[in-house]
Formats: C-alpha cells, sequence, structure tokens
C-alpha cells in the first residue's frame, strides 16, 4: 500500500511561520518530508534597484525580525570593507553588546516555542516572561523592542552611557536568575527528556554533508562559530564555541540553552572593556565598484552577505544567504523514520526562521 | 433565533477565539503578538483564547504583506471561519505592504485579499498597541454578533 500523503502547513499552531511539508506517512511513522516554499517570498534582494546603498540598511533590517540587528550589522561591515573604513573601537565593542542581546532573545524565544512544540506550555510562559526584560533593555538603549536599527556605515547610532551599561548588567544578572532557575526542567525534565533524546538524530559527518551551521552543526560535535572570525570586537573577547556530541534534539537544546550564558558572558566582557571615544566614523562618498563577501553569527548560524556595486548610489547585486536555508536539507534527512507526533519537535529542532529563508 | 443560538452568541462575544496567520512578515509583528499571549501582556484576561483552527476562530489576527502565493492560503482561511467574524491587520506590511510595497513578489496590504476590520500601525507594532487593536476588534465582534441576533 503507497503511503498516504499528509500536508503540513501553510497554517499549523505549531508554527509561527507558514512552512509547508508534504508528509509521506505509513501508519503513524514519516516515510519522506518535502519542504515547499514560497508563502513569504517578498523579493526584497531586488529592491537594492530601488532604494540606495543606505536605505538598504532599513530593508535588509527586516530580512528577519528576531535576528534584524545582525543582518544590518553584516551588510555594514561588507560596505565597510568594500569602501575601506575602520568603525571606531567604542562602534565594535557596542555591535557585540547589541549582537549577543538579540541571540539572547532569540534563543530564550526558540526554547519557548520548542517547549511549546512538546506541549509543555508552562515552561514556554516562563521562559518568554524572562525574554521580556530583554526586549525592554531593546528598547531602552535602542528605542525599538524588536528591530533595533542601530547599525550604520562606519559604526553605530546610539551610545551607551555609564547608567544604562550598569543598569544592562543588573538586568542580565535576573535574566541570568531566571533561566538558571528552568535549568533543571530544561536538561533534566522526565517530559523533555522523552519527548527530545534520540529524535532527529544527524551525525558529524551528516551535518557536514547536508551543510548545516551554527548550533546544529555545533550539536553534532563540530566547533564551528564564525564569531571565532573575530569581527566586531569578537576578536578582542573571550569565549569558546558549545559543542555537543549527541547531534539529537536534545543536544540542540543544551547548545542553545548553553549559548544564552555564553552571550551574558560576552556582554559583560563588552561592557567591561568597552573603550571610550566616537560612536561611528564620518562616510562620505558612494561604494567603489567592486564585489565583498561577509559573514557573521546569527542565532542560528552563519548568514552570508554578498554585495556587488558599480561605484553608483545603488547596488549592482545584493544576495543573502540565511543560516535556515542552509539547515532546510537536514529536515529530508531527519524526518523520514519518525513518529508523526514528533514532527513538530524536530522540524523546530532547526529553529527555522521562514521570512530569512525566503527573504 | 432559539434559546442555544442565544447562548452561543453570548459566549462568542465575552470570550472569541482568535486565529494568528503570518502572511509574509519578517516576524517581527508575530513574535509581538505571540509576546502579547505571555504573562507580561496575557491577552487571556480579556477572554482571548489563541487557537490553531479557523473554523475555531472569531478573530483573525493577521501580520506581514500579501504575495502572490499566500494571498490564496488567507482567502481559505478567511472563508473557513464562521460569521460572525473580524479581522485586525498587524504593522504596517499587512497595512500597505510597508517597506516591502516596491518589491517584486508583493501584493500590498491585507485589504487587497479580505475585509479588513482594524488596522495596527507600526514597524513592528506594539503589543499594546496590538492588544488595543484585538479590543477594538472585540466591539466590532459584539456589533457584528448583535446584528445577526
Amino acid at each position: 500500500m503507497a503511503g498516504t500523503i499528509l500536508p503540513f502547513g501553510p497554517q499549523h499552531p505549531v508554527l509561527p511561520e507558514p512552512l509547508h511539508l508534504n508528509l509521506q506517512i505509513e501508519d503513524e511513522i514519516v516515510v519522506s518530508a518535502t519542504p515547499a516554499f514560497g508563502y513569504v517570498h517578498r523579493g526584497l534582494e531586488k529592491l537594492a534597484d530601488i532604494r540606495d546603498f543606505r536605505q538598504m540598511i532599513q530593508v535588509v533590517e527586516r530580512v528577519c525580525g528576531i535576528c534584524s540587528m545582525i543582518h544590518a550589522l553584516t551588510y555594514c561591515q561588507g560596505l565597510e570593507e568594500l569602501m575601506g573604513i575602520e568603525p571606531t573601537p567604542r562602534a565594535r565593542f557596542l555591535r557585540v553588546i547589541w549582537s549577543e542581546l538579540h541571540r539572547l532573545h532569540s534563543h530564550l524565544l526558540w526554547l519557548g516555542l520548542f517547549a511549546d512544540a512538546m506541549g509543555f506550555e508552562s515552561l514556554f510562559m516562563q521562559l518568554w516572561k524572562v525574554r521580556e526584560r530583554i526586549m525592554d533593555i531593546n528598547e531602552a538603549t535602542a528605542g525599538n523592542r524588536v528591530i533595533l536599527s542601530v547599525n550604520v556605515i562606519g559604526g553605530v547610532r546610539r551610545d551607551l552611557d555609564s547608567g544604562q551599561t550598569a543598569w544592562i548588567l543588573s538586568e542580565l544578572a535576573e535574566v541570568e536568575k531566571g533561566f538558571s532557575a528552568m535549568s533543571r526542567t530544561i536538561l533534566h525534565d522526565y517530559t523533555v527528556q522523552k519527548r527530545t533524546r534520540g529524535k532527529g538524530a544527524l551525525s558529524r559527518s551528516q551535518a557536514m554533508e547536508l551543510g548545516c551551521v551554527g548550533p546544529m552543526l555545533r550539536a553534532s560535535g563540530v566547533s564551528q562559530d564564525m564569531r571565532l572570525l573575530g569581527y566586531a570586537a569578537y576578536g578582542e573577547l573571550e569565549f569558546a564555541p558549545v559543542v555537543e556530541q549527541d547531534g539529537d534534539c536534545y543536544a540542540r537544546c543544551r547548545v542553545r540553552f548553553a549559548e544564552l550564558g555564553q552571550s551574558i558572558g560576552l556582554i559583560r566582557q563588552a561592557i567591561a572593556k568597552l573603550p571610550a571615544g566616537d560612536t561611528s566614523v564620518p562616510v562620505k562618498g558612494r561604494p567603489p565598484a567592486g564585489e565583498v563577501v561577509a559573514r557573521a553569527e546569527q542565532p542560528r548560524g552563519e548568514c552570508l552577505y554578498y554585495i556587488k556595486a558599480n561605484g553608483g548610489k545603488f547596488l549592482d547585486r545584493l544576495r543573502i544567504r540565511t543560516p535556515t536555508f542552509a539547515n532546510i536539507p537536514a529536515l529530508t534527512v531527519m524526518l523520514p523514520g519518525i513518529e508523526l507526533a514528533d514532527v513538530p519537535v524536530v522540524l523546530l529542532s532547526i529553529d527555522p526562521c521562514i521570512s530569512c529563508t525566503e527573504r | 433565533m432559539g434559546l442555544i443560538d442565544k447562548l452561543i452568541s453570548t459566549a462568542r462575544r465575552s470570550s472569541p477565539w482568535l486565529l494568528h496567520f503570518d502572511c509574509g512578515s519578517c516576524n517581527g509583528c508575530d513574535i509581538e503578538t505571540l509576546a502579547c499571549l505571555t504573562p507580561v501582556y496575557d491577552v487571556e484576561r480579556f477572554g482571548v483564547v489563541n487557537v490553531g483552527n479557523p473554523k475555531h476562530a472569531d478573530i483573525l489576527l493577521v501580520t506581514g504583506t500579501v504575495n502572490l502565493r499566500n494571498r490564496e492560503v488567507l482567502a481559505v482561511l478567511y472563508e473557513q471561519m464562521p460569521e460572525p467574524k473580524v479581522v485586525v491587520a498587524i504593522g504596517a506590511c499587512g497595512l500597505s505592504g510597508g517597506i516591502f510595497r516596491e518589491a517584486p513578489n508583493v501584493v500590498g496590504g491585507v485589504d487587497k485579499v479580505i475585509p479588513v476590520d482594524v488596522y495596527v500601525p507600526g514597524c513592528p507594532a506594539r503589543p499594546e498597541a496590538i492588544i488595543d487593536g484585538v479590543v477594538l476588534a472585540l466591539e466590532k465582534f459584539r456589533g457584528k454578533a448583535l446584528a445577526v441576533l
């Protein structure tokens, strides 16, 4: 008997975003999974034809609301490289602070949604309650909760005074207390272990072959993190990528949970070392003809920008490759063989961001 | 109109169920909509419950721009909802296409496809604004529900 084809999405309670999967199932077991896209595609790379290179910062921030700061950061770093501009030291440290705040809120958001996918709703509520403190920091320092809009070519637009940094540190201590209190539930609870251990396992070689990035790759035992390239001020801060060996949903959960603590550590280091000086350098002129590739580590993995300029006001080509785009092929390997009830958990374990993928 | 119909109408007015659909948003408005459901904002105190099935829903929250592919999904979701129903469009993209209005695959605001009752501005809309929109939608919903009676 041929299996049944079950459409999953585009509107599904577990997905905040429209992703469509055609699941071929036999009894309750998934035989194959075919993702289908296009529900969030806007074609914003094409907007580079009608918006100039400075206006494009606002556009790339809206590739994805969850990691908007890091999209703008990657784009600005690419243009700075092309134009031969060195951002001020203070700007580089401030960029680290806002990047890590974004990583914190994104990981807390993911942990909450992951808990919700398992049916653990109270954990979801608790994690999102902790996350609101980060949103408050974002709002107090950048003026907006989600889209921070702090990056400009040559630095950042806003500064932090000593009162603000002290307040950020005290808020972060509360955040740390908040998620540490839940560590026993997230990492050792029987329900969580039962739903995540051994599900959707990827070996080290599979993860490499499928081109996974970010926490997916690190959960399979590969120590890869774009922050090791030392962009912004990461070269002057001390950290080591969080690596797990099992490659299953539980390992991914452990990686992301450990990265919460890592991000807080990085913000503390950056605030302690924050140099004095200007927040941006004046930039004149247009980007010269040429092409550049910029990379940065998003909460979901490596994000790659290809920028081609022709010396004019508008860019010739802007190409964005986002981490979820790299992680989706892994789904076609992880989903076959698991039970239908585990599909939401495995699907969410890649931390899908569809608006990134489709742009 | 029988007694049961009146009872159902009263219950729907005091506890409307809401369906959220992301049409093509950048996630900014979606995470703010989800934040409304969590302890700090908590729209459930107004009797609002988030559901995943359009056939159970009274209020449709739509975030993001409509594109050539998801316009049909949006129209089908709206069709599946039972009368009376209200639609809340959230964020600059849902209102007019926002920053993406000139992008090649963008049709425009939600009202190009389905009738919209409440518009919530912002990029992204703040949770307070979304709650305000839902409360306004509730008033409209009461009016529509009473008109059916």
